[in-house]
């Protein structure tokens, strides 16, 4: 499955689940958002990572799908930090709804 | 080239004003977020608005784009004009997100890959790492089950020799571990925007979810599924053959089992370090009393509970 430009690569194949790790600095550059917006994320609850400060930070392999839905909603509905934060809990309470729902 | 109709789009009239504009496309962007939205075809539908909003809601971008609109209903055939580009600096908002490269060939004719984007300054002599790319993956629940091989179509913006930026397809093999769940994301080492001066390619970020399973219902590593059975085997007990992704096995139905009561079959949902449970939800299917034999014997189980009452519980 060699490719041109990569070759032989396809094969390295990483599942983020909850034991993979980010630092601030690996996140940042894996969702495409800056350091301010990963921040601002963090400060509005919306991201939960352990350690002290931005230094020390570490995001488990879910962060970067929730930073990467949240930053969406923010940038292409024009919602504010907290109007996502409210959409991704009400999508999870969803999920969870429609998980336990019978089929029609 | 197909010509793009951005105004049918957005459905706004060619004279519309810019607030018109704003409003069609809020209106259908949370129509079609593919994140909120469970329209079929909802992420393309939003490209296409988004790409029309894009298009419009700059004056100069709509400038443009209206004197192509002009010339293409001449009937000339569209071609982007040679230098295009060079013509026009745009001040508007680019797409800063490099959402602006999942744009049509059309609009990049037009407009370039919009956000002064890394391509068209030119070759630099300076090493860089290639750029990350995310895209969606749909998997059928099997392929969490077995793990999977796929074949994916990417567009990704790639610059030739001469330093233009082009869009080129590819096709990508995927290895889909067994044990992916909904949501998760996967990384492909060395899979993004290649590298520049000798460093190393960007990563390929694959965004999994599954197409809905005409059976089971999926909640994180955990399945469930409507188990119908008769009333009988709800009272009597049984053994009977219960469908699980694996395959059929054999299931036990306890005695004075109830309408709603999950079975679980332990370590028979997704794959994984624990392994999910399957949980099978029984529902008591009613047979119909039509012949004299069947209206019978409902008759005799009417008399066997002189003192069932099923409305008890309303009558507090």
């Amino acid at each position: 499955m060699a490719h041109a430009h990569h070759p032989g690569a396809a094969d390295v194949v990483i599942v983020l689940d909850e034991q993979a790790v980010f630092s601030f600095a690996a996140l940042c550059r894996a969702s495409g958002a800056d350091a301010a917006q990963l921040q601002a994320l963090v400060d509005e609850g919306l991201l939960l990572p352990t350690g002290a400060g931005p230094a020390d930070w570490q995001f488990t392999g879910p962060a970067l799908l929730r930073a990467r839905r949240a930053l969406r909603l923010v940038h292409e509905l024009q919602l504010g930090l907290q109007g996502a934060a409210v959409v991704l809990d009400l999508l999870a309470e969803i999920d969870a709804l429609r998980a336990g729902q019978r089929r029609p | 080239m197909d010509f793009k109709d951005y105004y049918a789009t957005l459905g706004v009239a060619h004279t519309a004003p810019q607030d018109d504009i704003k409003r069609a496309y809020r209106k259908l962007a949370r129509k079609y977020h593919p994140d909120v939205s469970k329209e079929p075809n909802a992420e393309a539908r939003f490209k296409e608005v988004a790409e029309a909003h894009e298009a419009l809601i700059d004056p100069e971008r709509r400038a443009a784009y209206d004197a192509v609109v002009k010339r293409h209903a001449s009937g000339q055939q569209f071609e982007a004009p040679a230098g295009w580009d060079s013509g026009f600096e745009f001040s508007g908002p680019g797409g800063g997100d490099g959402q602006s490269a999942d744009f049509s060939d059309f609009f990049s004719s037009l407009f370039g890959r919009g956000g002064g984007g890394g391509g068209r300054r030119g070759a630099s002599p300076r090493p860089a790492q290639g750029s990350d790319h995310h895209a969606r993956l749909t998997i059928d629940l099997q392929d969490s089950f077995r793990g999977a091989q796929r074949t994916m179509s990417l567009r990704m913006p790639s610059v030739d020799a001469q330093g233009n930026a082009t869009m080129q397809e590819r096709q990508l093999e995927v290895n889909i571990p067994p044990g992916v769940r909904e949501g998760q994301q996967l990384r492909l080492q060395g899979q993004g925007g290649p590298g520049r001066g000798g460093a190393p390619a960007g990563d390929l970020y694959l965004e999994l979810a599954f197409a809905p399973h005409p059976l089971f219902r999926v909640d994180g590593r955990d399945l469930s599924f409507d188990l119908p059975i008769s009333p009988w085997e709800a009272a009597l007990g049984a053994t009977v053959t219960s469908p699980t992704p694996d395959g059929p096995v054999q299931l036990g139905i306890p005695v004075g089992s109830t309408q709603g009561r999950k079975l679980r079959l332990k370590g028979r949902g997704l794959p994984g370090k624990p392994a999910g449970d399957l949980y099978a939800v029984l529902r008591i299917a009613l047979p119909a009393a039509n012949t004299d034999a069947e209206k019978a014997a409902y008759q005799a189980l009417a008399n066997a509970y002189p003192d069932h009452n099923p409305r008890a519980t309303l009558e507090a």
